[in-house]
């Protein structure tokens, strides 16, 4: 396990992974998926794998908001963004992922006006500061940025600021994780809850998972220990043969979430009836629209959409990497055709996407043994 | 996305009742404290911010923490890019001096 001196309290972690070690029945093998991609990218950056018993097996889950886009969405946005008028805003994270025609970032190479922002607040502050020009915000992200996208829209329409609007993508995670349970090929133990959209949702959206689904949850903060503990309060309850919702990340996650932040998304958005997730097909009321009230600033009713449907490239098997059915490395572009720097699915993109995590810590470890076992011989 | 950093509450911004100017690791920039609405911070508090909104209120040993974290997991950078990048400020001459700089 990596940095694990460098961290605070070694010796909790040398305690918890002894704990882990103690609860795992050797009879039986164990998959606990990961919901957020935060924690993916920290599970492999410590390496913790390292540290875990062989028949605990971790599913990375659909907790990247930039993996799950369908791509059809990327190209209807950067549709708007080729009128001339128009100023698209997003944040880093969307300007490498493939559309059709290109990234964002290839889009801006051929003259259209595509900014990086890191905030919807300063996209709308870019149409403060250009009022002859339209600033489309290409919102994507879970419960923990959806509220920051509300209050963007309630002070654009408290301002009355007509060249704004949001291409909205914001996503819901607990429909995936249904959708996930309702998947045939799919076998879950219990799940590490994620630690920042629970900020928002608190706790209790996820006690059908345990009351129904007789799996317990944990939501988790992103420190190794913190991971540890929450796969011990884990390993506690299936061996107790309970399903509870625990919550590890008391320090910032309240249990009944933040009432500011649902209130400004029930005030500016409501549920889709359907909406298309990379690798998850159409997962019903899984997604936000802007409601009527807002409908001036809502860019899918100011512009034309084109509504693209695009079939992910065959070869790649983002899909069943998103759901945790196949590793990324048993994909067959992993690491060849498609890598960090030549991403071809969105899953390599993001740094909490499952591939380039997987990528960036264990194939280069792997490939700098090969070179160095082979400068050996 | 899940980036979550800290910053110190140093001031509120005055005529503009929703914005505080936090402090992370030096630098000083406006963020959003609507979100924290019904138990707004007051100066000398820290918060996690999130897309230039203050997300919820944390104590400063756990601040201090998610500092270490966030430079242990490798984001400490991205974290001080998208910390200089909030665009609140009146004057945004750091934000052509990046946008040249790539």
């Amino acid at each position: 396990m990596r940095y694990v001196d460098e961290f605070r309290d070694p010796e909790l972690i040398t305690k918890a992974s002894a704990e882990i070690h103690r609860l795992a029945d050797p009879r039986r093998h164990y998959r606990i998926m990961e919901v957020c991609g935060g924690h993916t990218h920290a599970i492999y950056r410590f390496g913790l794998k390292d540290v875990l018993p062989s028949n605990i097996e971790l599913i990375h889950g659909p907790g990247c908001p930039v993996c799950v886009l369908p791509m059809g969405r990327i190209d209807d946005g950067l549709a708007v963004a080729r009128n001339p008028d128009v100023i698209f805003a997003a944040f880093g994270d969307m300007m490498r992922v493939p559309g059709t025609n290109g990234s964002p970032f290839e889009h801006k190479a051929r003259g259209t006006d595509v900014r990086i922002v890191y905030s919807p607040a300063d996209a709308l502050q870019i149409a403060r500061k250009n009022p002859d020009r339209h600033v489309m915000f290409f919102a994507i992200g879970f419960e923990t940025t959806a509220p920051s996208t509300a209050l963007t829209l309630m002070r654009a329409k408290a301002e009355g600021i007509a060249n704004f609007s949001v291409f909205c993508n914001h996503v819901t995670i607990i429909p995936a994780i249904r959708a996930i349970l309702d998947s045939p090929d799919m076998r879950l133990d219990a799940f590490i809850g994620p630690g920042h959209v629970s900020t928002v949702i608190g706790c209790r959206p996820y006690e059908w998972i345990a009351r129904n689904e007789g799996k317990p949850v944990v939501t988790s903060g992103f420190e190794p220990l913190d991971l540890l503990q929450s796969i011990v309060m884990l390993l506690r309850q299936l061996q107790a043969g309970e399903a509870r919702v625990e919550n590890q990340y008391k320090r910032v996650v309240p249990w009944e979430g933040n009432r500011a932040a649902l209130k400004s998304m029930a005030e500016v958005f409501q549920l889709r009836p359907y909406f298309e997730w990379r690798g998850l097909g159409f997962i019903s009321q899984s997604a936000l629209k802007i409601r009527d009230e807002y409908a001036e600033w809502d860019a899918e009713q100011r512009f034309p959409i084109p509504g693209t449907r695009v079939t992910d490239p065959k070869a790649a098997q983002c899909g069943e990497v998103l759901k945790g059915v196949l590793k990324p490395a048993q994909c067959k572009l992993f690491g060849r055709e498609c890598t960090p720097e030549h991403p071809i699915g969105a899953l390599m993109v993001s740094s909490e996407g499952s591939c380039a995590a997987y990528y960036n810590y264990e194939h280069r470890k792997a490939a700098a043994m090969v070179t160095s076992i082979s400068s050996v011989a | 996305m899940c980036l979550a950093i800290p910053g110190k509450i140093v001031e509120f911004v005055p005529g503009q009742a929703h914005l505080g100017t936090v402090e992370v690791a030096g630098v000083r920039r406006k963020v959003d404290l609507g979100l924290l609405q019904d138990d707004m911070p007051v100066i000398g508090d820290w918060v996690l911010i999130h897309v230039g909104f203050a997300m919820t209120k944390i104590s400063e040993q756990d601040a201090l923490e998610q500092m270490h974290l966030l430079h242990l997991l490798g984001e400490t950078e991205q974290a001080m890019e998208e910390v200089h990048g909030y665009g609140l400020e009146d004057n945004d001459d750091h934000r052509s001096a990046k946008a040249k700089a790539s």
